[in-house]
């Protein structure tokens, strides 16, 4: 019997050590994710699986043409995946007439699919802050791999 | 073996430690003058808080939080302010490009309570909620300033959604 409460305890505390580790991978180094939704296509199509890594994002190293995934600004319990258009100082056309300069510590983010993706044209510049990782490749499904960065 | 039984509690520990901070919180120092006299309400001592990092896990913020959130102008800092408007809010504005805001969806209206000394949403608009990564709640050092941080709203900043008779002050404008 206490052997059991014993090897229980070991269990559990196992489970939670690699627990850990893997949520700070998860959290600072990188992680899958699932996209789903046309906004980025041809690039990205739904249910693709991509690689992501966190480390540009903390250490604010995004670029210009880099796939993000962020929190989306209008609701903070969903991601978006989309293109970094804009950087802080750039002057971005939307329309005709329409210019937009890029705010300090903000971002413009566009899905490659223009005419099918809710973006920074329709709720402005996006807070750098709310970027959480860049994506490196999809990895799903295989016989689509392919590098998404430059 | 001693050696590897402590290279392996180091190896773990640290995982450990962060994910500790990650889910419950961290205490924290307050800088600046911008929430008096909530916070550091003496120029020769400054208060250190516990962010609480469970409580917003679903991002509930309610009006009269103190939360800290990553700055909109500059993503590696962090700002503590108090919130006065949630989604969906009229805000009168004190010195922003417009009079009366309403707080879009997903955002909040955060100001620090030492009005004229604060960055807050008076100078950069309504910020996104996502931005949020703590609420305070308590004081913790020093000593003589313990005290669980209470949600207070003054009258002056209610939305004026929330207040009844705010028909006549609009029509007052």
């Amino acid at each position: 019997m206490r052997k059991f409460i014993l090897s229980t305890i070991g269990s559990v505390g196992y489970i939670i050590k690699y627990g850990c580790v893997a949520h700070c991978t998860f959290e600072y180094v990188g992680d899958f994710v699932m996209c789903s939704g046309p906004s980025m296509e041809p690039t990205i199509y739904s249910d693709d699986i991509l690689l992501t890594e966190h480390v540009s994002a903390l250490s604010q190293r995004v670029s210009r043409g880099d796939i993000i995934i962020a929190k989306c600004p209008t609701n903070p319990k969903q991601q978006i995946c989309k293109r970094v258009v804009g950087l802080p100082g750039d002057k971005i056309r939307v329309g005709f007439a329409d210019s937009h300069v890029v705010p300090i510590g903000h971002v413009w983010l566009q899905g490659d699919n223009i005419s099918n993706s809710t973006d920074s044209r329709m709720y402005g510049p996006v807070p750098q802050g709310l970027i959480r990782s860049r994506a490196l490749c999809r990895v799903w499904p295989l016989k689509s791999f392919s590098l998404l960065t430059n | 073996m001693k050696t590897p039984n402590l290279l392996k509690s180091i190896f773990f520990g640290i995982p450990v430690g962060i994910t500790i901070v990650d889910s419950f919180g961290y205490v924290a120092r307050v800088d600046g003058i911008s929430m008096q006299p909530a916070l550091n309400p003496d120029k020769d001592q400054t208060d250190y808080v516990f962010l609480n990092r469970w409580a917003i896990k679903s991002y509930e913020i309610k009006r009269g939080d103190i939360i800290s959130l990553v700055s909109p102008k500059d993503s590696s800092q962090k700002i503590i302010k108090r919130v006065v408007g949630v989604e969906g809010d009229l805000i009168a504005t004190l010195g922003y490009k417009k009079e009366i805001v309403r707080v879009p969806e997903g955002h909040c209206w955060i100001e620090g309570d030492h009005t004229g000394h604060s960055m807050d949403s008076n100078n950069f608009g309504p910020v996104s909620v996502g931005l949020v990564t703590a609420k305070a709640s308590c004081i913790v050092w020093p000593p003589s300033r313990w005290q669980f941080i209470q949600s207070f709203l003054p009258d002056s900043r209610m939305p004026l959604n929330l207040v009844s008779n705010s028909i006549i002050g609009i029509i007052q404008f």
